[in-house]
């Protein structure tokens, strides 16, 4: 039997009404605002430290883009360049660039005197320093592959020095030029007068996504073209190893595989892979690839070798996903009438499964993409300066990959590879947001809903 | 032939294998293909994967085999000290193989005639200087001394590996072959070629799902072999308890690997620190607060930051975080004045960790049963009550296992603390000081020259032994939590 005293309001409290405020609802409420809060805060401050860092990024790199460049005049003098003036290829190889930097540089003072621009204030050595040490190289380059350029007069843009086009972007003051070796006030107050003659400015600068590499001097020169083009041909091996035994994986482990200890061993192995450090796979590819099997180190082949064992769990974990979507009233309709297991999945549920492996594929690519570490132990950190071959035999020579190009940019002591560390960064965004866009259209366009 | 062009000619004995295989069944079946076991297709895989198999088996075996053979065999050949010892026995072959790779570059490439190239170290009257040239033509450059041991075994490998790779195409063709007759002259209407062909296919598909465990015995093998090789130079003892980290290529190294489990700990407990409230707290809000319109919009906005590759993270601490807090903190507080510090990587590394922590968590929040907090809700306590007493209690080992899961991250994590902690290995208490980790050094150790004999590269190994057992134990140990913890709403 129950009485009225059992049903007694908790002891310290009094009984009040239903609709009356209990005297410490405010204290709950703040408390509960508070909390609300916390939440808000939390996640405001992660995404504006995103959004911070992707500004700094980009106001630091987009000035990549563009870079300082002299035009002026350049007579190619068949005297110097070709001295027996016979067109002989041969002799014309043994003139160094030290020849052709002269010719620049008289054409350039020649330019200077043109267009009454006083060279009073600096040695003519001085103002031959405000051109790039690349651009002898280049037009060496260029009248070798066509002698007939000789004697001509041609309109060149050429690069000028880190330190101008540090200059032009604000990268370098006066006050620093006073401390630099590389380049005095005298030299920055001319460049001022040459920007005003038009001979000097800021252009766009299509030798950042095509030239390679360029060494510590001559930050100027350096491109991505060899970056670019090992991460390309990573990504082409990545996709043509990774993904045929990913998918093959996941339909085994989905369809056929049996309950036993040995299926668990591989389902166990797959989720761990999925999260042991990347570095820990460059340790394996140094080991195994290059000591054991002698593939050639800091080739985009053995890059890509890694960089598929790494992705791998991720494919397989994506392709599962997608082929467990697949309803099983789709394979019984199959094996109803008559079709093998096989023939089921490949002829049935693989191509239901397809749009969402192709997307789990792409983003597993992308992250694919960005993997540095790895790579770091396999040599792709090496300085690169010729580009590879064209494939197969291009897969084996020695390249380097956009994330690991603007690792060893940050690490040189010049400010003027941290600008383009950063800007390497945007092209490599750029890859990373096709990516993912594609794989949201696609999962968009295909995805269906059983 | 190369084994690139074999493969080529295996594949299209293939090619052809399945045409006649299909027509053969066809013909059989008097042109009524209901009289066949399985469909005529099926017979001509079946004969393709006869002819092609069998071939490419013969293939890698050669592979594998014929420098093993080509070694034992011209090692006789090789000047005494050679013999002696490994190292030196490793720098020999490597001659041995350059030259004989560069003489048959010089032919293919028109330097020189094949007679000429097999004259060097057979005939005296050859030209040694001109070989020297000949083969810096085709970019093989040669060391000044060449022995004559190495030019006698150079043409010796030529020989053996021109012989192989013959020997190898006639066994592969003929395998191929071999497969091919076989194959058309079992077809028969009652062949079940289609239950050959599918566990040929299960064969290859298990094969395939057995990579994942491959590639685990081959992170085993390489570092367990190397670690080994380390401590047989360096004792365990002092590697485990060492005090000071200074490698030095030139012998008389400490390799002490307490400062780098310090530098390791310290900055993956500030950036636990930093990931796991902001990212709980992110994920309660999306979970229990916001309007699905708020979540479908957010949501997506954090996974952001885990889809930018961690060397944007890495560059972000190296030239933004990292003069920032010297100059607001370090410098005012007088505890430093360096760029690169265990705070710069730790926060930066909380930062990337955010979106992992926060999406586990909401993992987690939304498998708790919506009826434990529809009850909560009617003994009357408020949304962060419910939160707070019964949602995050029933979720604490699930969360629990989603910050091992980020802490195991942390502690692999390379680019970030390789750009913006710092190289010097130190024990110290103050979070603004440079200090390196497990992933730093191994780096640091196997990225330039490196020399596989000595402690200084094989310690590399041994850290990342380390650095594997400890993510994988931190891993096996989560997903175990994660998993009870599932078992127990299901």
């Amino acid at each position: 039997m129950t009485s009225a005293a059992d049903f007694s309001p908790v002891p310290g409290r009094t009984a009040g009404s239903i609709l009356t405020a209990a005297p410490d609802m405010a204290r709950r409420n703040r408390a509960e605002a508070r909390f609300r809060m916390y939440g808000v805060i939390a996640i405001a401050f992660s995404l504006s430290i995103l959004a911070f860092m992707l500004i700094t990024i980009f106001s630091d790199g987009i000035s990549a883009f563009r870079q300082a460049k002299l035009a002026f005049p350049v007579t190619l003098e068949a005297a110097v360049l070709d001295p027996k003036g016979n067109g002989d290829r041969e002799e014309m190889n043994k003139i160094t660039t030290v020849g052709y930097t002269k010719v620049l540089v008289k054409s350039f003072l020649a330019a200077m005197e043109a267009k009454g621009i006083d060279t009073a204030d600096l040695k003519d050595k001085e103002i031959g320093e405000l051109i790039s040490k690349e651009a002898a190289g280049d037009l060496r380059a260029r009248v070798l592959a066509d002698p007939s350029l000789l004697g001509q007069t041609l309109d060149l843009v050429v690069l000028a020095t880190g330190r101008i086009d540090g200059y032009l972007k604000g990268r370098v003051t006066m006050e620093s030029a006073k401390l630099d070796s590389n380049v005095s006030p005298e030299q920055l107050q001319f460049a001022d007068k040459l920007s005003e003659a038009g001979i000097l400015g800021l252009r766009w600068n299509v030798s950042f996504f095509t030239n390679p590499d360029a060494s510590d001097q001559r930050p100027e020169a350096a491109g991505l073209g060899v970056a670019i083009l090992g991460s390309l041909y990573m990504m082409i091996l990545v996709a043509l190893m990774c993904v045929p035994v990913g998918v093959a994986a996941s339909i085994y482990l989905e369809e056929f595989a049996p309950k036993n200890r040995w299926t668990d061993l591989i389902e166990v192995n797959v989720s761990n892979l999925a999260a042991v450090p990347s570095i820990v796979f460059g340790i394996l590819g140094l080991a195994i690839f290059i000591n054991f099997a002698g593939l050639p180190q800091s080739s985009s082949l053995v890059g890509a070798l890694v960089i598929s064992l790494r992705t791998l769990p991720t494919v397989i974990i994506a392709t599962r996903a997608s082929i467990r979507a697949v309803p099983p009233s789709i394979r019984d309709a199959a094996l109803g009438i008559g079709a093998s297991k096989m023939q089921t999945v490949m002829h049935h549920v693989l191509p239901l499964a397809m749009p969402g492996i192709l997307t789990g594929t792409i983003l597993g690519l992308a992250v694919a993409l960005g993997d540095t570490a790895p790579l770091l132990l396999i040599g792709m950190v090496a300085f690169v300066d010729n580009y590879p071959s064209l494939p197969v035999d291009g897969f084996l020579d020695p390249a380097t990959a956009l994330p690991v190009q603007v690792y060893s940019w940050a690490t040189r002591s010049d400010p003027a590879f941290i600008e383009r560390s950063n800007g390497a960064i945007i092209v490599l965004l750029g890859f990373l947001i096709i990516m993912n866009v594609a794989a949201v259209l696609l999962r968009r366009k295909f995805e269906r809903r059983w | 032939m190369t084994a690139l062009m074999l493969l080529a000619a295996i594949l299209i004995l293939g090619l052809i294998a399945f045409f006649l295989g299909r027509s053969r069944s066809f013909a059989q079946s008097g042109g009524d293909i209901r009289k066949l076991h399985s469909l005529p297709s099926h017979y001509g895989w079946h004969a393709a994967l006869m002819a092609v198999l069998p071939a490419l088996l013969v293939m890698i075996l050669w592979l594998l085999v014929q420098p093993m053979v080509i070694q034992h065999q011209i090692t006789p050949l090789l000047a005494p000290a050679a013999q002696a010892d490994t190292t030196a026995f490793t720098l020999a072959m490597d001659d041995v193989r350059r030259v004989a790779d560069g003489l048959e570059r010089a032919v293919a490439g028109g330097v020189m005639t094949a007679p000429e190239a097999a004259a060097y170290g057979t005939d005296p009257a050859a030209n040694m200087t001109a070989l020297h040239d000949k083969l810096g033509e085709v970019g093989v450059a040669l060391g000044s001394e060449l022995a004559p041991e190495t030019l006698t075994a150079a043409q010796a490998y030529r020989d053996l590996a021109g012989t192989g790779a013959m020997a190898r195409m006639i066994v592969a063709l003929i395998a191929a072959l071999a497969g091919l007759v076989y194959a058309l002259r079992i077809t028969h209407p009652d062949l079940r070629a289609r239950n050959r062909v599918e566990r040929i296919m299960l064969g290859g598909l298990m094969l395939a799902s057995s990579i994942a465990i491959l590639t685990t015995v081959g992170i085993i093998w390489s570092m367990f072999s190397e670690s080994l090789a380390f401590f047989r130079q360096y004792p365990i003892t002092d590697f485990l308890f060492g005090l000071t980290w200074s490698p030095n290529f030139k012998g008389g190294s400490e390799l002490g690997f307490l400062p780098l489990l310090w530098g390791t700990m310290y900055i993956s407990v500030i950036a636990m620190i930093v990931a796991v409230p902001l990212g709980l707290f992110t994920a309660i809000y999306l979970s229990e607060y916001a309007t699905p319109r708020v979540r479908s919009l957010v949501k997506p906005a954090i996974e952001v930051i885990a889809g930018i590759p961690t060397v944007v993270f890495g560059l972000f601490a190296l030239t933004t975080v990292g003069p920032l807090l010297r100059d607001w903190f370090a410098e005012p507080l007088g505890l430093g004045n360096s760029g690169s510090s265990v705070m710069t990587a730790g926060l930066v590394i909380g930062i990337l960790n955010i979106p992992f922590v926060s999406s586990l968590a909401d993992d987690i929040l939304n498998s708790v049963p919506q009826n434990l907090r529809d009850g909560s809700y009617a003994l009357g306590a408020t949304s962060s009550e419910t939160v707070r007493q019964v949602v995050l209690p029933a979720a604490l080992p699930g969360i629990m296992g989603a910050v091992l899961m980020a802490a195991s991250r942390a502690i692999g994590e390379t680019m970030v603390v390789a750009m913006g902690a710092g190289a010097a290995a130190k024990l110290s208490l103050n979070p603004f000081e440079a200090m390196t980790t497990m992933t730093v050094k191994i780096v640091s150790q196997l990225t330039g020259d490196t020399d596989f004999a000595s402690p200084e590269t094989l310690v590399a190994f041994a850290l990342g032994m380390t650095l594997f057992v400890l993510t994988l134990g931190l891993n096996i140990l989560a997903l175990q939590i994660v998993r009870k913890y599932k078992e127990q709403y299901e």
